[in-house]
């Protein structure tokens, strides 16, 4: 193979002269990490609310729940994104488009891209949630209501602690999900990680250092999510049930 | 304190209970029993509004169950359950699972309910245990303190639903002497159990159930010493054989 490593590359900087070639990859994973913990924060939101609306005993919100989180996780996450960006701005209130139209180009690809991502990953919550809640013995709900705690509270004080920590493994994966799921969003311009490696290599020719480093980033990214959720789950484990002591 | 009157409940074409009528007036232990099946925890859990009923009526201390208009919550709040498999909350401590109903629904002091539920705890005997969670009590030390939780609401009559039969049977005993001692101070308790000795000693009236029909409905004497039906009798020739 006749290929010219060079590492020093990062240090250079760009051809357009605003930072070197690592300021790039700095910016990139700042984007990324920007994007996928605001998505997270938003579908950990929406995604516990349909999860307990999935296992409600009236009719209508239960159906309604379900049909969010067919329609969410049954559709491609590239033809979603594509959706938000191109096809929703045309749909709503002409006002509302065109002020985001108007708006900074970064700032529309941004909302598109959390908005997007925010949605599919909060449909995969919702199913963890539903399942964290039923997984929990029937008992528990009726124990609840039987001291007159009106079903909001039951949810509250009873069944979602305990639910949220038998689903903590699932839920981590989710939130690993959602770093690597961000990549997608480089096909609408935006400038997160991926989408600044291959800038890199459309600049450089460096295709070797550039993914390289763009791998080493998101392994890296995972590995704190992972350590982090790992002490979260250690920390809430409950005495005497399921492997606490 | 109790009037069922003509309950029936189905699921589908399947009748769990029929026509189910008796009362429970204040202080009166009650126990009932029959086969598994006969629809004796359903009905007990119609008491308090657990399982909805088609038809007939419960008033509990002067409220309809039925009724869509009863505010559920605040019934239950005064009607303390006992559940089979315990159901203590396992992500809090016992001195948690003691307290947060009194605060978050009877709207008491953090402090006030704490102190009430230790004072229950003592009398159930487990003060010593209240730092820790319910994995780590035995399944007879989780039914007591199940006990003292429904009690630290002051409820107006307790419900209990197979309290025993989820338990070793050395921790049977347990159990049943704090429900005799709460039977004896006056606790109006409707109990689904088919432990016939606490029915002996403490019990006011049997019910006894099979196919969702209350079959009889008799002063324990008249029930032990001479039941009526042919299903009372070979029921308990086969549980008292032993």
């Amino acid at each position: 193979m006749n290929y010219q490593w060079n590492w020093s590359i990062f240090l250079q900087p760009t051809a357009v002269g605003d930072t070197t070639y690592l300021g790039w990859m700095f910016a990139g994973l700042q984007m990324t990490l920007m994007l996928s913990l605001c998505a997270w924060v938003l579908a950990l939101l929406l995604g516990a609310v349909v999860g307990v609306l999935r296992t409600v005993p009236n009719k209508v919100l239960s159906g309604l729940a379900t049909a969010y989180v067919e329609l969410f996780r049954n559709i491609p996450l590239l033809v979603q994104l594509f959706i938000w960006y191109f096809v929703m701005p045309e749909l709503v209130p002409q006002s509302l488009g065109d002020a985001y139209k108007q708006s900074h180009p970064v700032l529309q690809q941004f909302l598109a891209a959390m908005v997007c991502l925010a949605l599919f990953t909060s449909a995969r919550v919702a199913e963890q949630v539903r399942s964290g809640i039923n997984s929990l013995p029937k008992g528990q709900k009726n124990a609840g209501l039987a001291l007159g705690f009106t079903l909001p509270q039951v949810y509250r004080h009873v069944l979602l602690p305990m639910a949220f920590r038998l689903i903590m493994p699932p839920l981590t994966s989710e939130f690993l999900n959602i770093f690597k799921n961000s990549a997608v969003c480089s096909t609408i311009g935006l400038l997160e990680l991926a989408a600044q490696g291959r800038q890199l290599v459309d600049y450089t020719a460096q295709p070797y250092e550039s993914f390289i480093a763009v791998t080493i980033a998101y392994v890296a990214i995972n590995v704190v999510v992972m350590t982090l959720m790992k002490k979260l789950e250690d920390k809430v484990r409950v005495p005497g049930y399921m492997g606490g002591k | 304190m109790i009037q069922i009157s003509h309950v029936s409940k189905n699921y589908g074409s399947f009748d769990v209970l029929k026509d189910c009528s008796t009362t429970v007036s204040k202080g009166e232990v009650i126990v009932v029993c029959g086969p598994s099946g006969s629809g004796k925890s359903t009905l007990i859990k119609c008491v308090n509004g657990l399982e909805p009923f088609q038809s007939g009526e419960i008033i509990v201390n002067g409220t309809s169950v039925g009724d869509p208009k009863t505010n559920l919550s605040k019934l239950r709040a005064h009607v303390g359950m006992v559940f089979q498999n315990f159901e203590l909350f396992p992500h809090m401590s016992i001195t948690q699972n003691l307290a947060i109903a009194q605060v978050k629904v009877l709207g008491r002091q953090q402090d006030e309910a704490i102190d009430k539920g230790l004072k229950l705890l003592d009398r159930v005997g487990l003060k010593a245990h209240a730092h820790k969670f319910p994995g780590q009590l035995s399944g007879g030390q989780q039914q007591r303190v199940a006990i003292a939780r429904a009690l630290a609401m002051d409820p107006i009559c307790m419900l209990f639903d197979e309290p025993t039969s989820a338990l070793d049977p050395e921790m049977v005993n347990e159990v049943l002497d704090v429900m005799t001692e709460l039977a004896q101070e006056g606790m109006t308790m409707m109990c689904v159990t088919h432990e016939m000795g606490f029915a002996k000693r403490v019990a006011n009236r049997v019910i006894f159930m099979d196919h969702g029909r209350i079959v009889e409905d008799d002063s324990k004497e008249a029930f032990f010493a001479n039941p009526r039906s042919e299903r009372a009798q070979q029921f308990l020739a086969k549980i008292l054989h032993h």
